[in-house]
């Protein structure tokens, strides 16, 4: 007999008791801030709170689409998440698989563990890193390109060469770290269709592009599906470290220009906005990759 | 995987092997090569670091950085704040994270899809930066060591590994036996599955210890008190923005302050990453491990 609703959480209230405080933690610090987000359709007046300050409507977004700063903030944004992209998704994929063409299980998890470290050092410390190793007169990368006769350069003075560093550090530190869930679903392959294969004749290299490859499929497509509904979200705790007057023609995102102008400058309404056109673009983006996903693999998020 | 011996392996298939061998050994290099590089820096004279003469052991061997590391008070405070926030919110996290996963794991709940539903929704819109700021300012968390713990309580990614674990580990007739005997629900979590769990929780324990230990970016909106500031940011203070005037006694030259500025920075990026990495060997399984529970589809 199916009891009612009330009934059924009322037999489990010391469930319910339990997660109230994590309950009450969501509430407020994720879906207030989202009824906040109307503060981008009202000129905020801090003496009249988010809720009463006058509406303004599309104000703001107009504002920003008509700046003349507007197409080079979303430009960087773009070309630097579709950059991170290119480079970083594919990468992780291939240390998987090349890590488990590796038969010393010793060498596997030297390979392994090197490749994770860098994951744990904090975004500031990654930074200096760069800085330390730009530097003309004794970076390392100076250095080592001098070896070639390139010429001694500040790059992280080039505007030129940000999102190149930008991309190429993150795939430094992520790589290994992000290669886990492809080993971690490599190894659960069943091993008797590579004995198969090589009975049959098949090189190594093959049975890489038709057995290992195939079986990633899936966990590929999820996480893609997840990386593109967030192509707007760029590290920018980082890019606001690598950030210096000298780049900014390239360093400028819209996840800085909203700290810049919201939280330095005190532009609530305008930030608040292009947040959310930022927000709602990933969205948009989100749904239209999972359904695309779902008909072209039968994989995706939901 | 198959093992052929390599010797047994045709042509074609020992080239591959190789190249993959070789590659794997580059990628290798290539990664630990920057960090030898900080760690032989940060033990040679600065002299010879800005001569760029250091290539991967340490050249004219000194600990001056590390002593004037050492020196600085911020550098001290920052390691100390940053103990502190780290400790108590991975503390309030854990135990968070588990009150909320718990329910939500169990078969018997009821409303559990919509509630997870309303959860896992947090993870692809928000309100954005500049409400949760104004939010912070509002609750009077603003310059309290609180704003850079409460408004992170917890990450929804990890609860979906915590809930994940929780249902892939514990049976359901563990709970109905547990109901048998007349165990509460509450009394079950703490008797029952707890003791079954320090699995996740060590996992836990160590995903949002690291968030804490590197985080910078709370601390830089929500903190004015310098007496506050955790050490990431007198890193970024001391590492990227060149404030290091205080550092050093006063009667050497200018050009001797510049160098040693330039020292303390391989030093002062080896002793604020030393407690993440030297912890890291005993704890690297339980990483791969919660990436592999996480894995397990939200």
């Amino acid at each position: 007999m199916k009891k009612s609703l009330a009934k059924q959480i009322w037999s489990k209230r010391g469930l319910f008791l339990l997660m109230l405080l994590p309950i009450m933690w969501y509430i407020v610090f994720k879906y207030i801030p989202m009824y906040g987000v109307q503060l981008a359709f009202r000129r905020y007046n801090p003496s009249l709170g988010i809720t009463k300050s006058p509406w303004v409507g599309l104000k703001y977004f107009k504002q920003f689409f008509n700046s003349y700063y507007f197409k080079d903030i979303l430009w960087n944004t773009v070309s630097l998440s579709l950059y991170q992209l290119v480079v970083g998704f594919p990468l992780p994929i291939i240390l998987a698989l090349m890590i488990n063409e590796v038969h010393s299980r010793k060498y596997q998890k030297f390979v392994q563990n090197v490749t994770y470290i860098p994951h744990f050092l904090s975004v500031v410390v990654v930074v200096s890193m760069l800085n330390l190793f730009c530097d003309p007169t004794y970076g390392i990368f100076n250095k080592f390109l001098g070896l070639f006769g390139v010429a001694a350069v500040d790059y992280m003075a080039k505007p030129g060469a940000f999102q190149t560093l930008y991309v190429f550090s993150n795939v430094w530190q992520n790589m290994g770290f992000n290669a886990i869930i492809y080993i971690a679903v490599l190894s659960s392959l069943d091993q008797d269709m590579y004995e198969a294969a090589t009975i049959d004749g098949c090189s190594r290299f093959k049975q890489v592009l038709y057995i290992s490859l195939p079986a990633l499929v899936p966990t590929i497509m999820t996480l893609l599906v997840m990386r593109l509904g967030s192509i707007m979200n760029v590290g920018f705790e980082k890019v606001l470290l690598m950030q210096n007057p000298v780049n900014m023609s390239k360093s400028n995102i819209i996840a800085t220009f909203v700290y810049t102008n919201g939280i330095q400058k005190g532009e609530f309404s305008y930030s608040t906005a292009i947040g959310l056109f930022n927000s709602l673009i990933n969205f948009i983006l989100l749904f239209t990759t999972n359904r695309l996903s779902k008909k072209l693999t039968g994989s995706g998020l939901w | 995987m198959v093992t052929v011996r390599f010797s047994r392996m045709d042509r074609g298939d020992k080239t591959f092997t190789l190249i993959v061998y070789i590659l794997l050994t580059l990628l290798a290099v290539v990664v630990l090569y920057p960090l030898l590089f900080v760690l032989a820096a940060s033990f040679s004279d600065p002299d010879l670091v800005l001569k760029g003469e250091v290539t991967i052991f340490p050249k004219g061997f000194t600990l001056k950085p590390y002593s004037m590391v050492f020196e600085n008070e911020d550098i001290w405070r920052g390691y100390l704040n940053t103990i502190v926030y780290t400790v108590v919110g991975t503390l309030i996290n854990v135990a968070m994270t588990i009150l909320l996963a718990y329910p939500l794991s169990r078969p018997d709940m009821p409303l559990k899809k919509p509630i997870t539903l309303m959860i896992i929704f947090t993870m692809y819109f928000d309100g954005g930066m500049i409400p949760s700021y104004l939010l912070v300012r509002q609750l009077g968390l603003y310059n309290s060591m609180w704003a850079l713990i409460i408004p992170v309580a917890i990450s929804t990614y990890n609860f979906v590994v915590a809930r994940s674990f929780f249902e892939s580990s514990i049976p359901k007739e563990m709970y109905e036996s547990a109901m048998i005997d007349g165990s509460s629900d509450i009394r079950t979590l703490f008797q029952i599955v707890l003791p079954l769990s320090s699995a996740i929780i060590a996992v836990l324990t160590l995903f949002y210890a690291v968030e804490h230990w590197n985080s910078y970016f709370s601390a830089l909106i929500y903190l004015q008190n310098e007496d506050l500031y955790p050490l990431q940011i007198i890193l970024r203070n001391i590492l990227l923005l060149g404030q290091t005037e205080q550092m050093g006694s006063n009667d050497v030259g200018m050009g001797e302050k510049i160098k040693m500025a330039e020292a303390i920075k391989y030093s002062a990026i080896v002793i604020s990453s030393l407690p993440v990495l030297c912890i890291y060997p005993f704890v690297q399984k339980h990483f791969v491990k919660g990436v592999m529970i996480g894995a397990v589809k939200g």
